[in-house]
Protein backbone atom coordinates (compact mmCIF):
# COMPACT_ATOMS: atom_id res chain seq x y z
CA UNK A 1 0.00 0.00 0.00
CA UNK A 2 1.63 3.60 -1.02
CA UNK A 3 1.18 6.19 1.52
CA UNK A 4 -0.28 8.85 -0.31
CA UNK A 5 -2.92 8.31 -3.34
CA UNK A 6 -4.50 11.15 -4.99
CA UNK A 7 -6.76 10.97 -8.23
CA UNK A 8 -8.45 13.83 -9.40
CA UNK A 9 -8.07 16.20 -6.27
CA UNK A 10 -10.10 19.64 -6.87
CA UNK A 11 -10.99 22.48 -4.67
CA UNK A 12 -12.54 25.45 -5.39
CA UNK A 13 -12.70 28.73 -3.09
CA UNK A 14 -15.28 31.17 -3.85
CA UNK A 15 -14.63 32.03 -7.82
CA UNK A 16 -11.36 30.66 -7.65
CA UNK A 17 -10.39 26.84 -8.47
CA UNK A 18 -7.12 26.18 -6.33
CA UNK A 19 -6.57 22.94 -7.06
CA UNK A 20 -7.43 21.72 -10.71
CA UNK A 21 -7.04 17.65 -10.67
CA UNK A 22 -4.37 16.55 -8.82
CA UNK A 23 -3.04 13.11 -9.15
CA UNK A 24 -0.53 12.07 -7.23
CA UNK A 25 1.32 9.11 -5.35
CA UNK A 26 3.46 9.24 -2.53
CA UNK A 27 5.18 5.40 -2.21
CA UNK A 28 6.08 4.48 1.95
CA UNK A 29 9.49 5.64 2.63
CA UNK A 30 9.69 8.06 0.55
CA UNK A 31 10.88 11.96 0.85
CA UNK A 32 8.87 13.90 -1.73
CA UNK A 33 8.64 17.19 -2.21
CA UNK A 34 6.13 19.30 -3.59
CA UNK A 35 7.73 22.57 -5.48
CA UNK A 36 5.59 25.43 -6.63
CA UNK A 37 5.22 29.30 -6.49
CA UNK A 38 2.92 30.72 -3.89
CA UNK A 39 -0.37 30.32 -5.06
CA UNK A 40 0.00 27.73 -6.65
CA UNK A 41 -2.08 25.45 -4.66
CA UNK A 42 0.62 23.78 -2.60
CA UNK A 43 -0.92 24.59 0.77
CA UNK A 44 -3.94 24.01 -0.16
CA UNK A 45 -3.24 20.15 -1.37
CA UNK A 46 -1.08 19.33 1.81
CA UNK A 47 -3.82 20.64 4.13
CA UNK A 48 -6.46 18.48 1.96
CA UNK A 49 -4.28 15.52 2.59
CA UNK A 50 -3.88 16.28 6.17
CA UNK A 51 -7.28 16.76 7.12
CA UNK A 52 -7.49 20.15 7.61
CA UNK A 53 -9.37 21.48 4.72
CA UNK A 54 -12.41 19.46 2.78
CA UNK A 55 -12.24 18.62 -1.03
CA UNK A 56 -14.42 19.37 -3.60
CA UNK A 57 -13.99 16.17 -5.77
CA UNK A 58 -11.48 13.73 -6.45
CA UNK A 59 -10.37 10.61 -4.39
CA UNK A 60 -7.68 10.90 -1.52
CA UNK A 61 -6.27 7.29 0.63
CA UNK A 62 -3.77 8.49 2.90
CA UNK A 63 -2.22 5.91 4.80
CA UNK A 64 -5.08 4.10 3.50
CA UNK A 65 -7.33 5.63 5.06
CA UNK A 66 -10.15 9.26 4.06
CA UNK A 67 -8.77 12.37 5.44
CA UNK A 68 -11.56 13.76 5.57
CA UNK A 69 -13.32 11.18 7.57
CA UNK A 70 -10.53 9.48 9.51
CA UNK A 71 -10.61 9.56 13.39
CA UNK A 72 -7.88 9.99 16.47
CA UNK A 73 -6.37 6.56 15.26
CA UNK A 74 -5.09 7.92 11.97
CA UNK A 75 -4.06 11.30 13.42
CA UNK A 76 -1.72 9.04 15.70
CA UNK A 77 0.03 7.51 12.45
CA UNK A 78 0.97 11.01 11.00
CA UNK A 79 2.65 13.77 11.89
CA UNK A 80 1.95 17.77 11.02
CA UNK A 81 4.58 20.79 11.33
CA UNK A 82 2.74 23.53 11.05
CA UNK A 83 3.68 26.68 8.91
CA UNK A 84 3.01 29.88 10.95
CA UNK A 85 1.40 28.83 15.02
CA UNK A 86 2.19 31.32 17.39
CA UNK A 87 0.44 28.84 20.30
CA UNK A 88 1.23 27.84 23.49
CA UNK A 89 3.67 30.99 23.61
CA UNK A 90 3.73 30.67 28.04
CA UNK A 91 4.48 27.15 27.65
CA UNK A 92 8.29 25.89 27.89
CA UNK A 93 9.35 23.91 25.49
CA UNK A 94 9.52 20.64 27.45
CA UNK A 95 6.15 21.37 28.83
CA UNK A 96 4.64 21.74 25.73
CA UNK A 97 6.39 18.89 24.44
CA UNK A 98 5.60 16.51 27.03
CA UNK A 99 1.73 17.47 26.85
CA UNK A 100 1.41 16.75 23.03
CA UNK A 101 3.47 13.58 23.68
CA UNK A 102 0.26 12.44 25.81
CA UNK A 103 -1.80 12.56 22.83
CA UNK A 104 -0.13 9.59 20.85
CA UNK A 105 -0.22 5.66 22.04
CA UNK A 106 3.89 5.69 21.68
CA UNK A 107 5.52 8.71 21.74
CA UNK A 108 9.24 9.17 21.60
CA UNK A 109 10.99 10.27 24.45
CA UNK A 110 10.19 14.33 24.87
CA UNK A 111 14.23 14.87 26.21
CA UNK A 112 15.16 12.61 22.85
CA UNK A 113 13.03 14.76 20.76
CA UNK A 114 14.24 18.07 22.18
CA UNK A 115 17.51 16.87 21.26
CA UNK A 116 17.12 15.95 17.87
CA UNK A 117 15.47 18.99 16.88
CA UNK A 118 19.02 20.85 18.42
CA UNK A 119 16.93 22.77 21.62
CA UNK A 120 18.18 21.25 24.77
CA UNK A 121 19.82 24.31 25.84
CA UNK A 122 16.26 26.36 25.74
CA UNK A 123 14.16 23.17 27.20
CA UNK A 124 13.09 24.85 29.80
CA UNK A 125 12.66 28.24 28.02
CA UNK A 126 9.09 29.76 27.24
CA UNK A 127 8.07 29.34 23.77
CA UNK A 128 7.53 32.69 23.61
CA UNK A 129 11.25 33.91 24.25
CA UNK A 130 12.39 31.57 21.40
CA UNK A 131 13.63 33.21 17.58
CA UNK A 132 11.98 32.54 14.54
CA UNK A 133 14.01 29.35 14.12
CA UNK A 134 13.97 27.46 16.95
CA UNK A 135 10.03 28.17 17.02
CA UNK A 136 9.84 26.23 14.08
CA UNK A 137 12.35 23.67 15.56
CA UNK A 138 9.51 23.19 18.21
CA UNK A 139 6.54 22.57 15.30
CA UNK A 140 9.05 19.87 14.23
CA UNK A 141 9.19 18.51 17.74
CA UNK A 142 5.67 18.56 18.28
CA UNK A 143 5.31 16.96 14.46
CA UNK A 144 7.31 13.87 15.05
CA UNK A 145 6.74 13.60 18.97
CA UNK A 146 4.31 10.68 17.85
CA UNK A 147 6.59 8.34 15.87
CA UNK A 148 4.42 8.96 12.77
CA UNK A 149 4.39 7.00 9.71
CA UNK A 150 4.18 9.72 7.69
CA UNK A 151 5.53 13.14 8.17
CA UNK A 152 3.49 16.72 6.58
CA UNK A 153 6.25 19.54 6.24
CA UNK A 154 5.02 22.75 5.07
CA UNK A 155 7.76 25.16 4.21
CA UNK A 156 9.52 23.82 7.20
CA UNK A 157 13.16 26.03 7.05
CA UNK A 158 11.71 29.28 6.06
CA UNK A 159 13.60 31.76 8.40
CA UNK A 160 16.23 29.09 8.93
CA UNK A 161 20.10 30.33 9.14
CA UNK A 162 22.21 28.35 6.92
CA UNK A 163 23.56 26.12 9.55
CA UNK A 164 20.34 25.67 10.88
CA UNK A 165 19.07 24.21 7.80
CA UNK A 166 21.93 21.89 6.58
CA UNK A 167 21.28 20.45 10.89
CA UNK A 168 17.44 20.47 9.54
CA UNK A 169 18.36 18.39 6.49
CA UNK A 170 20.19 15.33 8.76
CA UNK A 171 16.86 15.14 11.33
CA UNK A 172 14.85 14.95 8.13
CA UNK A 173 17.36 12.30 6.56
CA UNK A 174 17.26 10.44 9.94
CA UNK A 175 13.80 10.24 10.12
CA UNK A 176 13.63 9.07 6.80
CA UNK A 177 16.45 6.57 7.50
CA UNK A 178 14.26 5.00 10.65
CA UNK A 179 11.30 4.26 7.53
CA UNK A 180 9.05 7.69 7.73
CA UNK A 181 7.59 8.85 4.90
CA UNK A 182 8.04 12.74 4.38
CA UNK A 183 5.93 15.34 1.98
CA UNK A 184 7.78 18.27 1.73
CA UNK A 185 6.64 21.34 0.66
CA UNK A 186 9.46 24.30 -0.27
CA UNK A 187 10.17 27.39 -2.16
CA UNK A 188 14.29 26.45 -2.02
CA UNK A 189 15.07 24.34 -4.84
CA UNK A 190 18.33 23.19 -3.21
CA UNK A 191 16.26 22.25 -0.57
CA UNK A 192 14.39 20.04 -2.39
CA UNK A 193 17.24 19.09 -4.53
CA UNK A 194 19.52 17.71 -1.24
CA UNK A 195 16.37 16.01 0.43
CA UNK A 196 14.00 14.48 -2.37
CA UNK A 197 13.62 10.90 -3.99
CA UNK A 198 11.04 12.58 -6.34
CA UNK A 199 9.29 16.04 -6.61
CA UNK A 200 6.37 17.41 -8.70
CA UNK A 201 6.02 20.92 -9.24
CA UNK A 202 2.44 22.37 -8.89
CA UNK A 203 1.73 25.29 -10.70
CA UNK A 204 -1.90 27.31 -11.52
CA UNK A 205 -3.72 24.11 -9.34
CA UNK A 206 -1.70 21.36 -11.71
CA UNK A 207 1.16 19.48 -11.51
CA UNK A 208 3.26 20.24 -14.35
CA UNK A 209 6.23 18.01 -14.09
CA UNK A 210 6.73 15.49 -11.76
CA UNK A 211 10.48 13.28 -11.18
CA UNK A 212 13.25 12.65 -9.28
CA UNK A 213 15.66 15.74 -8.90
CA UNK A 214 17.96 14.43 -11.69
CA UNK A 215 15.49 13.94 -14.32
CA UNK A 216 12.34 16.66 -13.23
CA UNK A 217 11.23 18.27 -16.97
CA UNK A 218 13.37 16.38 -18.97
CA UNK A 219 16.69 18.06 -16.65
CA UNK A 220 18.32 14.89 -17.55
CA UNK A 221 17.87 14.91 -21.50
CA UNK A 222 18.22 19.23 -21.85
CA UNK A 223 21.51 18.59 -23.40
CA UNK A 224 24.35 21.33 -22.45
CA UNK A 225 26.09 24.54 -23.13
CA UNK A 226 29.71 24.78 -23.75
CA UNK A 227 31.62 27.87 -23.91
CA UNK A 228 35.15 28.47 -24.08
CA UNK A 229 37.35 31.63 -25.25
CA UNK A 230 39.02 31.63 -29.00
CA UNK A 231 40.60 34.49 -29.85
CA UNK A 232 39.45 36.73 -26.95
CA UNK A 233 36.18 36.05 -27.49
CA UNK A 234 33.61 33.79 -25.80
CA UNK A 235 32.12 31.29 -27.56
CA UNK A 236 29.17 29.31 -26.20
CA UNK A 237 27.36 26.27 -28.02
CA UNK A 238 24.04 24.59 -26.53
CA UNK A 239 24.19 20.76 -27.62
CA UNK A 240 22.36 17.58 -27.20
CA UNK A 241 25.31 15.80 -26.86
CA UNK A 242 28.83 18.10 -26.40
CA UNK A 243 31.11 14.61 -26.66
CA UNK A 244 31.95 15.78 -30.81
CA UNK A 245 32.43 19.17 -29.70
CA UNK A 246 34.90 18.37 -26.91
CA UNK A 247 36.86 16.04 -29.30
CA UNK A 248 37.37 18.58 -31.77
CA UNK A 249 38.02 21.24 -29.87
CA UNK A 250 40.87 19.10 -28.32
CA UNK A 251 42.14 18.42 -31.60
CA UNK A 252 42.67 21.32 -33.00
CA UNK A 253 44.66 22.67 -30.07
CA UNK A 254 42.55 25.43 -28.92
CA UNK A 255 42.90 27.00 -25.62
CA UNK A 256 40.67 24.88 -22.54
CA UNK A 257 41.37 26.23 -19.93
CA UNK A 258 38.37 28.69 -19.86
CA UNK A 259 35.79 25.31 -20.75
CA UNK A 260 32.86 25.36 -18.85
CA UNK A 261 29.89 22.90 -19.28
CA UNK A 262 26.82 23.64 -17.93
CA UNK A 263 23.80 21.57 -17.81
CA UNK A 264 20.66 23.56 -16.48
CA UNK A 265 20.23 23.59 -12.77
CA UNK A 266 17.34 22.51 -10.86
CA UNK A 267 16.37 25.99 -10.46
CA UNK A 268 16.49 26.75 -14.30
CA UNK A 269 14.17 23.75 -15.22
CA UNK A 270 11.47 24.46 -12.45
CA UNK A 271 11.29 28.52 -13.47
CA UNK A 272 11.05 27.20 -17.09
CA UNK A 273 8.28 24.73 -15.82
CA UNK A 274 6.15 27.51 -13.98
CA UNK A 275 7.12 30.19 -16.17
CA UNK A 276 5.95 28.14 -19.04
CA UNK A 277 2.30 28.50 -17.05
CA UNK A 278 2.53 32.36 -16.94
CA UNK B 1 -9.32 10.84 27.48
CA UNK B 2 -9.75 11.66 30.81
CA UNK B 3 -6.11 11.71 31.28
CA UNK B 4 -5.83 14.17 27.65
CA UNK B 5 -8.28 16.26 29.42
CA UNK B 6 -7.07 16.59 32.50
CA UNK B 7 -3.87 17.30 30.81
CA UNK B 8 -5.73 19.94 28.34
CA UNK B 9 -6.88 21.58 31.97
CA UNK B 10 -3.77 21.71 33.14
CA UNK B 11 -1.87 23.31 30.50
CA UNK B 12 -5.29 25.91 30.05
CA UNK B 13 -5.03 26.93 33.69
CA UNK B 14 -0.74 27.35 33.70
CA UNK B 15 -1.40 29.34 30.47
CA UNK B 16 -3.37 31.67 32.14
CA UNK B 17 -1.85 32.19 35.37
CA UNK B 18 1.51 33.24 32.98
CA UNK B 19 -0.65 35.73 31.07
CA UNK B 20 -0.75 38.71 33.83
CA UNK B 21 -2.67 40.74 31.90
CA UNK B 22 -5.81 38.25 31.46
CA UNK B 23 -5.58 37.89 35.19
CA UNK B 24 -5.71 41.14 35.90
CA UNK B 25 -8.42 42.33 33.78
CA UNK B 26 -11.08 39.66 33.60
CA UNK B 27 -9.95 37.77 37.47
CA UNK B 28 -9.87 40.79 39.56
CA UNK B 29 -12.13 43.44 37.60
CA UNK B 30 -15.37 42.52 39.23
CA UNK B 31 -13.90 42.23 43.04
CA UNK B 32 -12.57 45.85 41.61
CA UNK B 33 -15.93 47.29 40.71
CA UNK B 34 -17.38 45.38 44.01
CA UNK B 35 -15.25 47.60 46.17
CA UNK B 36 -15.67 50.79 43.55
CA UNK B 37 -19.67 49.82 44.00
CA UNK B 38 -20.02 49.03 47.87
CA UNK B 39 -17.71 52.59 48.69
CA UNK B 40 -19.90 54.76 46.20
CA UNK B 41 -23.65 53.77 47.55
CA UNK B 42 -22.80 52.62 51.16
CA UNK B 43 -25.18 51.94 53.18
CA UNK B 44 -27.76 53.54 51.36
CA UNK B 45 -30.61 50.99 51.56
CA UNK B 46 -34.12 51.28 53.66
CA UNK B 47 -33.98 47.39 54.51
CA UNK B 48 -33.20 46.79 58.03
CA UNK B 49 -29.87 44.52 58.35
CA UNK B 50 -28.80 44.83 54.97
CA UNK B 51 -26.78 46.87 53.12
CA UNK B 52 -26.13 48.24 49.46
CA UNK B 53 -22.59 46.97 49.32
CA UNK B 54 -23.53 43.54 50.87
CA UNK B 55 -26.57 43.28 47.70
CA UNK B 56 -23.65 43.97 45.13
CA UNK B 57 -21.99 41.38 46.90
CA UNK B 58 -24.50 38.99 46.00
CA UNK B 59 -25.18 40.44 42.83
CA UNK B 60 -21.63 40.84 41.51
CA UNK B 61 -21.39 37.17 41.98
CA UNK B 62 -23.63 36.65 38.43
CA UNK B 63 -21.12 39.28 37.26
CA UNK B 64 -17.84 37.24 38.01
CA UNK B 65 -19.76 33.76 36.31
CA UNK B 66 -20.23 35.17 33.43
CA UNK B 67 -17.09 37.60 32.62
CA UNK B 68 -15.05 34.11 33.22
CA UNK B 69 -17.05 31.54 31.29
CA UNK B 70 -18.67 34.01 28.73
CA UNK B 71 -15.62 36.19 28.29
CA UNK B 72 -12.98 34.00 28.96
CA UNK B 73 -14.27 31.46 27.15
CA UNK B 74 -15.28 33.26 23.84
CA UNK B 75 -11.75 35.35 23.62
CA UNK B 76 -9.95 32.54 24.59
CA UNK B 77 -11.59 30.16 21.42
CA UNK B 78 -10.97 32.59 19.02
CA UNK B 79 -7.19 33.35 20.01
CA UNK B 80 -6.95 29.67 20.12
CA UNK B 81 -8.36 29.45 16.12
CA UNK B 82 -5.63 32.77 15.01
CA UNK B 83 -2.54 31.36 17.12
CA UNK B 84 -2.64 27.90 15.82
CA UNK B 85 -4.00 26.29 18.77
CA UNK B 86 -6.90 24.48 17.21
CA UNK B 87 -4.82 23.62 14.24
CA UNK B 88 -1.93 21.90 16.01
CA UNK B 89 -4.09 19.90 18.39
CA UNK B 90 -6.85 19.24 15.26
CA UNK B 91 -3.88 17.43 13.89
CA UNK B 92 -3.10 15.03 16.74
CA UNK B 93 -5.35 12.43 18.13
CA UNK B 94 -6.96 14.29 20.82
CA UNK B 95 -10.52 14.34 20.75
CA UNK B 96 -12.67 17.63 20.54
CA UNK B 97 -14.22 16.81 23.58
CA UNK B 98 -10.81 16.62 25.66
CA UNK B 99 -10.06 20.43 24.24
CA UNK B 100 -13.61 21.65 25.56
CA UNK B 101 -13.49 19.69 28.89
CA UNK B 102 -9.68 21.44 29.34
CA UNK B 103 -11.52 24.98 28.67
CA UNK B 104 -14.34 24.48 30.79
CA UNK B 105 -11.94 23.01 34.08
CA UNK B 106 -10.11 26.28 33.51
CA UNK B 107 -13.72 28.06 33.72
CA UNK B 108 -15.02 25.86 36.49
CA UNK B 109 -11.50 26.84 38.45
CA UNK B 110 -11.17 30.31 37.79
CA UNK B 111 -15.33 30.65 38.20
CA UNK B 112 -14.32 28.69 41.73
CA UNK B 113 -11.66 31.43 42.46
CA UNK B 114 -13.68 34.15 41.20
CA UNK B 115 -16.68 33.15 43.62
CA UNK B 116 -14.50 32.67 46.63
CA UNK B 117 -12.45 36.13 46.33
CA UNK B 118 -16.28 38.43 45.81
CA UNK B 119 -17.64 36.12 49.24
CA UNK B 120 -14.19 37.12 50.66
CA UNK B 121 -14.73 40.75 49.55
CA UNK B 122 -18.55 40.54 50.41
CA UNK B 123 -17.48 39.12 54.28
CA UNK B 124 -14.33 40.84 55.00
CA UNK B 125 -15.08 44.33 53.79
CA UNK B 126 -19.20 44.53 54.14
CA UNK B 127 -19.89 41.75 56.64
CA UNK B 128 -22.04 40.03 54.49
CA UNK B 129 -23.32 37.10 56.97
CA UNK B 130 -22.56 33.48 55.07
CA UNK B 131 -25.93 31.79 54.64
CA UNK B 132 -27.04 28.24 56.06
CA UNK B 133 -26.84 24.75 54.66
CA UNK B 134 -29.91 24.84 52.87
CA UNK B 135 -28.74 27.73 50.81
CA UNK B 136 -25.63 26.88 50.12
CA UNK B 137 -27.29 23.79 48.07
CA UNK B 138 -28.72 26.58 46.46
CA UNK B 139 -25.61 27.96 45.67
CA UNK B 140 -24.15 24.88 44.41
CA UNK B 141 -26.89 23.85 41.51
CA UNK B 142 -27.08 27.76 40.76
CA UNK B 143 -23.24 27.76 40.23
CA UNK B 144 -22.94 24.92 38.21
CA UNK B 145 -25.71 26.22 35.89
CA UNK B 146 -24.20 29.37 35.66
CA UNK B 147 -20.70 28.33 34.77
CA UNK B 148 -21.80 25.74 32.18
CA UNK B 149 -24.49 27.99 30.09
CA UNK B 150 -22.29 31.04 30.24
CA UNK B 151 -19.54 28.31 29.17
CA UNK B 152 -21.27 27.43 26.34
CA UNK B 153 -22.47 30.47 25.20
CA UNK B 154 -19.00 31.81 25.01
CA UNK B 155 -17.72 28.67 22.89
CA UNK B 156 -20.78 29.55 20.68
CA UNK B 157 -20.28 33.31 20.28
CA UNK B 158 -16.39 33.12 19.65
CA UNK B 159 -17.85 31.62 16.14
CA UNK B 160 -19.16 35.15 15.25
CA UNK B 161 -15.29 36.91 16.80
CA UNK B 162 -13.44 37.00 13.43
CA UNK B 163 -9.93 38.88 14.62
CA UNK B 164 -9.12 37.56 18.13
CA UNK B 165 -7.93 41.35 18.99
CA UNK B 166 -11.35 42.85 18.65
CA UNK B 167 -12.68 39.39 21.07
CA UNK B 168 -13.19 42.01 24.30
CA UNK B 169 -14.66 44.61 22.26
CA UNK B 170 -17.61 42.62 21.12
CA UNK B 171 -18.06 40.55 24.37
CA UNK B 172 -17.97 43.12 26.76
CA UNK B 173 -20.64 44.63 25.03
CA UNK B 174 -23.66 42.20 25.42
CA UNK B 175 -21.47 41.76 29.05
CA UNK B 176 -22.00 45.25 30.24
CA UNK B 177 -25.55 45.94 28.75
CA UNK B 178 -27.10 43.09 30.73
CA UNK B 179 -25.10 43.94 33.68
CA UNK B 180 -27.06 46.97 33.82
CA UNK B 181 -30.62 46.02 33.16
CA UNK B 182 -29.94 42.47 34.98
CA UNK B 183 -29.98 44.45 38.64
CA UNK B 184 -26.44 43.74 38.94
CA UNK B 185 -25.94 47.14 38.88
CA UNK B 186 -28.65 48.60 39.56
CA UNK B 187 -30.84 47.04 42.25
CA UNK B 188 -33.61 47.44 43.22
CA UNK B 189 -34.30 46.30 39.37
CA UNK B 190 -37.86 47.25 39.52
CA UNK B 191 -36.42 50.95 39.42
CA UNK B 192 -36.52 49.86 35.14
CA UNK B 193 -39.08 50.13 32.94
CA UNK B 194 -40.84 47.08 32.87
CA UNK B 195 -40.19 46.50 29.20
CA UNK B 196 -36.67 46.22 29.88
CA UNK B 197 -36.87 43.95 33.18
CA UNK B 198 -39.35 41.85 30.14
CA UNK B 199 -36.07 42.10 28.19
CA UNK B 200 -33.59 41.02 30.53
CA UNK B 201 -35.35 38.24 32.04
CA UNK B 202 -34.95 36.41 28.55
CA UNK B 203 -31.16 36.08 29.05
CA UNK B 204 -29.50 34.15 32.00
CA UNK B 205 -27.98 37.06 34.28
CA UNK B 206 -30.99 38.37 35.47
CA UNK B 207 -31.72 34.67 36.92
CA UNK B 208 -28.24 34.44 38.10
CA UNK B 209 -27.77 37.33 40.05
CA UNK B 210 -31.34 36.85 41.63
CA UNK B 211 -30.63 33.69 42.89
CA UNK B 212 -27.26 34.91 44.08
CA UNK B 213 -28.73 37.17 46.14
CA UNK B 214 -31.71 34.65 47.76
CA UNK B 215 -28.50 32.33 48.85
CA UNK B 216 -26.92 35.88 50.33
CA UNK B 217 -29.46 38.33 51.78
CA UNK B 218 -32.25 37.96 54.18
CA UNK B 219 -35.83 36.44 53.06
CA UNK B 220 -37.13 39.79 53.71
CA UNK B 221 -35.32 41.32 49.99
CA UNK B 222 -37.14 39.25 47.71
CA UNK B 223 -39.74 42.19 47.94
CA UNK B 224 -37.67 44.08 45.85
CA UNK B 225 -37.26 41.48 43.19
CA UNK B 226 -39.40 42.21 40.17
CA UNK B 227 -41.80 39.33 40.81
CA UNK B 228 -41.73 39.99 44.51
CA UNK B 229 -40.59 36.55 45.44
CA UNK B 230 -37.16 34.76 44.80
CA UNK B 231 -38.74 32.25 41.69
CA UNK B 232 -35.87 29.56 42.04
CA UNK B 233 -38.22 27.07 39.69
CA UNK B 234 -38.15 29.69 37.43
CA UNK B 235 -34.64 30.45 37.55
CA UNK B 236 -33.50 26.64 37.11
CA UNK B 237 -35.60 26.37 34.24
CA UNK B 238 -34.18 29.42 32.72
CA UNK B 239 -30.61 28.40 33.40
CA UNK B 240 -31.24 24.97 32.18
CA UNK B 241 -32.80 26.34 29.27
CA UNK B 242 -29.79 28.36 28.51
CA UNK B 243 -27.43 25.34 28.58
CA UNK B 244 -29.23 23.80 26.20
CA UNK B 245 -29.73 26.85 23.68
CA UNK B 246 -25.89 27.16 24.51
CA UNK B 247 -25.30 23.41 23.66
CA UNK B 248 -26.92 23.03 20.35
CA UNK B 249 -25.47 26.48 19.20
CA UNK B 250 -21.75 25.16 20.12
CA UNK B 251 -22.61 22.15 18.25
CA UNK B 252 -23.97 24.14 15.02
CA UNK B 253 -21.52 27.28 15.09
CA UNK B 254 -17.85 25.79 16.08
CA UNK B 255 -14.86 26.12 13.52
CA UNK B 256 -11.82 24.56 13.79
CA UNK B 257 -10.28 27.82 12.10
CA UNK B 258 -11.21 30.93 10.50
CA UNK B 259 -11.44 29.84 7.15
CA UNK B 260 -12.80 26.13 7.75
CA UNK B 261 -14.34 24.59 4.96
Amino acid sequence: MEAIEVTGLRKTYKDKEAVRGIDLVVARGEIFALLGPNGAGKTTSVEILEGHRRRDGGDVRVLGEDPGTAGPSWRSRIGIVLQDASDAADLTVTEMVRHVAGFYPEPREAAEVIELVGLTPKRNSKIRKLSGGQRRRVDVALGIIGRPELLFLDEPTTGFDPQARRQFWDLIRTLAGDGTTILLTTHYLDEAEALADRLAVLADGAIVAEGTPATLGGRAAGGAKVSWQENGRTRTEQLADPSDLIRKLAADGTDLRTLTITRPTLEDTYLDLIGARR
Amino acid sequence: MTSMSLSRGHVEILQFLRDRTSVIFTFLFPALLLLLFGTIFGDSYDQPGVSASQVYAASMLAYGILTTGFVTMGAGLALDREDGTLKRLRGTPLPIMSYLIGKLLLVLVLAVAEAALLILVGVLVYDMPLPDASHWLTFSWLFVLSVVACTLLGIAVSGIVKHARNAGAILNVPVVVLQFISGVFIHPITQLPSWLITVASFFPIKWMAQGFRYVFLPDGMKSLEAAGSWELGRTALVLGAWCVIGLVLCLTTFRWSERDR
